[in-house]
């Protein structure tokens, strides 16, 4: 192929893998994914278990490279164990955030009118509900499991993207394209899901890219106050256990609060790169 | 400004006020568990006879809509009922805490803008600079740290390292006494790490955002006139460009309240912090219904007033809204 003629996309792809700070998150992201799924492969040891005394220093003569906790619990074996629950509600909740904003952004930005009135006065509702403290209470009255986390956590955090969908619908549908698939006939359905969601994808994924980030943080917050399920182990958690003895002890919450910020932070990289590589005018800097 | 306007604002406020409170209730009474099994739980257990009073007491015998109704009634005259677990009307509970809260969230927004909005703007002068790499950075870097763990690094360093401000509460035992200066000042002592932890979140959202709304004012012609006609670097940065490149950062600062009330919530648990979210947390997890609502409530009606106050400063912001209605 030609050079000067390839899909936005590919060409994207070629401005995203210049990007040395988007490559570096890609590498960190998929590295924190592999140890978690395929941890248990190289480092044999269960999170669950009390297998030391309490408090071992990390980086000691003992098997245990990142020290115990207060019940002398092995913290590797706990970051493995955690990782998995988190990133899966991470995932789960932006997933599900992005479908509901979506729906609601597609459908008043299209349609308009009261349809647009009415969406938009619910979102501003959800706006105003305060996020966390909402989420905590559907945990909590529906028995706290991941599922029940992840879908909290979506119900509270779409009204961004449910703003932003809108606002690129509402530039989108006055363009000649969408005038001329509507003048051949095209059904309202087709037009919102194949012809403008596909023009509106750039600025959506790097918003589900900033969700993912968010509900990530979420959850570690969740878990964090206890809210969670106590017997799945995540990262939240671990600083929550271990909060009450950090006097004694800052290893046990150092490493889990790090795991979060190294995955927070290498998908916000992420984003940015995917945010840089599809915006033209950025690229040629 | 219409009053009209701020008329309607209000009462909009008013009805997603009473929105929260509804489906808030609705949900809590069909959500699987019974209220009086918690009360009575709290009072260590109940034969069929009390329970059945204490569904009489609280009204849960009634229909759902009349529960609701009655419960709306009262709310109107801002009585949320009697805590389940405090055993103290809810309205008092909160009203001992709130202020606290409002404190805390108002002094971390506006360190958090402040700044920001000097690290941005610093930024912008030189976009290729270290500053501005600088402010990339820390805005990554702020926007991925989780909010509570800030605090507990920050105690370990400042509890054990470093001990020059407390980790602790809102006020020094043995200050009870004090005059008023030395007691404000001792809360203030004490707010300097719960407000930081809570403002570094935002602090690099707003210094990035800034410094891309500088360098799009910045470019414009009335800048270039300004230089020309002598103005200082200062005079231009902060009161040409700045004045302009503040609406989107005052947008950003309102939608953000929300969000910095779910934050003050961790905060204030890490720093055990007396304000709103210690009492909703144990509201939560203790089942107690009237006080969470109460919480939910307090907490929207913040967001609803922060909303309207970033509204009137928009309008004064910008002199081409003021007679929109």
């Amino acid at each position: 192929m030609d050079e000067s003629a390839q899909s936005p996309a590919a060409e994207a792809w070629i401005a995203f893998c210049h990007n040395i700070p988007a490559l570096a998150g890609l590498l960190i992201l998929l590295g924190i994914v592999a140890l978690t799924l395929y941890g248990t492969l190289f480092y044999a040891g269960d999170a669950y278990e009390i297998v030391w005394a309490p408090h071992e220093k990390p980086l000691t003569e003992s098997d245990f490279p990142l020290g115990t906790d207060y019940l002398g619990r092995d913290i590797v074996a706990g970051l493995i164990a955690g990782g998995g629950p988190t990133l899966a509600v991470g995932l789960c909740a932006a997933l599900l955030t992005m479908v509901i904003g979506i729906a609601f952004g597609a459908l008043a930005g299209y349609y308009g009118g009261w349809v647009d009135i009415v969406l938009m006065r619910i979102t501003e509702f959800f706006q105003v509900l305060p996020a966390l403290l909402f989420a905590m209470v559907l945990v909590t009255l529906f028995s706290p499991s991941l599922v029940t986390i992840a879908i909290a956590i979506g119900v509270v955090s779409w009204p961004q993207t449910a703003r932003l969908t809108r606002a690129e619908f509402l530039k989108i549908k006055e363009l000649e394209y969408v005038t001329a698939a509507r003048a051949i006939g095209t059904r309202d359905r087709r037009i919102i899901w194949k012809v403008i969601l596909p023009n509106a994808a750039p600025p959506l994924i790097v918003s589900a890219t900033l969700t993912v980030g968010v509900a990530i943080l979420f959850e570690a917050g969740i878990s964090f106050l206890g809210l969670g399920d106590p017997n799945t182990m995540s990262w939240g958690l671990m600083i929550g256990m271990n909060r009450e003895y950090i006097l004694d002890a800052w290893w046990p919450v150092t490493f889990p609060g790090l795991a979060i910020f190294l995955t927070v932070f290498s998908v916000s990289l992420l984003g940015d790169g995917i945010n840089d590589a599809f915006n033209p005018r950025l690229r040629e800097r | 400004m219409s009053g009209s306007y701020l008329i309607k604002r209000l009462l909009w406020g008013v009805l997603l006020m009473a929105g929260v409170v509804v489906l808030n209730f609705l949900l809590i009474r069909l959500a699987p568990g019974d209220a009086a099994l918690v009360i009575a739980g709290e009072m260590g257990g109940a034969s069929e006879e009390m329970l059945a009073s204490i569904r009489k007491e609280y009204g849960l015998d009634r229909p759902l809509m009349v529960q609701l109704g009655l419960y709306l009634a009262d709310m109107a005259r801002l009585d949320f009922g009697q805590s389940f677990y405090f055993n103290q009307p809810v309205t008092g509970l909160i009203a001992q805490r709130v202020g606290a809260t409002i404190l805390l969230v108002i002094v971390a927004q506006l360190l958090a803008i402040f700044i920001g909005v000097v690290l941005g703007v610093l930024a912008a002068r030189n976009p290729g600079g270290p500053m501005s790499a600088f402010v990339s950075v820390f805005a990554t870097i702020g926007y991925a740290v989780p909010v509570f763990w800030t605090g507990i690094m920050l105690i370990i360093l400042f509890a054990s390292v470093l001990p020059i401000f407390p980790v602790e509460g809102m006020q020094s035992v043995k200050l009870r006494e004090a005059g008023i200066i030395v007691k404000s000042l001792d809360i203030l002592h004490h707010l300097v790490l719960p407000a930081f932890t809570l403002a570094v979140i935002y602090l690099a959202q707003y210094a990035r955002l800034s410094r891309a709304s500088m360098l799009e004012v910045l470019g414009s012609d009335y800048i270039r006139t300004a230089r020309a006609k002598g103005a200082s670097e200062a005079s231009v940065l902060f009161k040409h460009a700045l004045r302009n490149a503040a609406l989107p950062i005052l947008t950003v600062a309102g939608l953000q309240f929300g969000n910095l009330i779910s934050g003050a919530l961790l905060v204030e648990t890490v720093f055990n912090w007396p304000g709103m979210g210690r009492l909703a947390f144990d509201s939560i997890l203790r089942r107690d219904h009237p006080t969470i609502l109460g919480v939910l409530f307090f907490s929207a009606a913040m967001v609803v007033v922060a909303n309207l106050l970033t509204d009137l400063a928009y309008r004064f912001a910008d002199p081409r809204l003021r007679g929109r209605t």
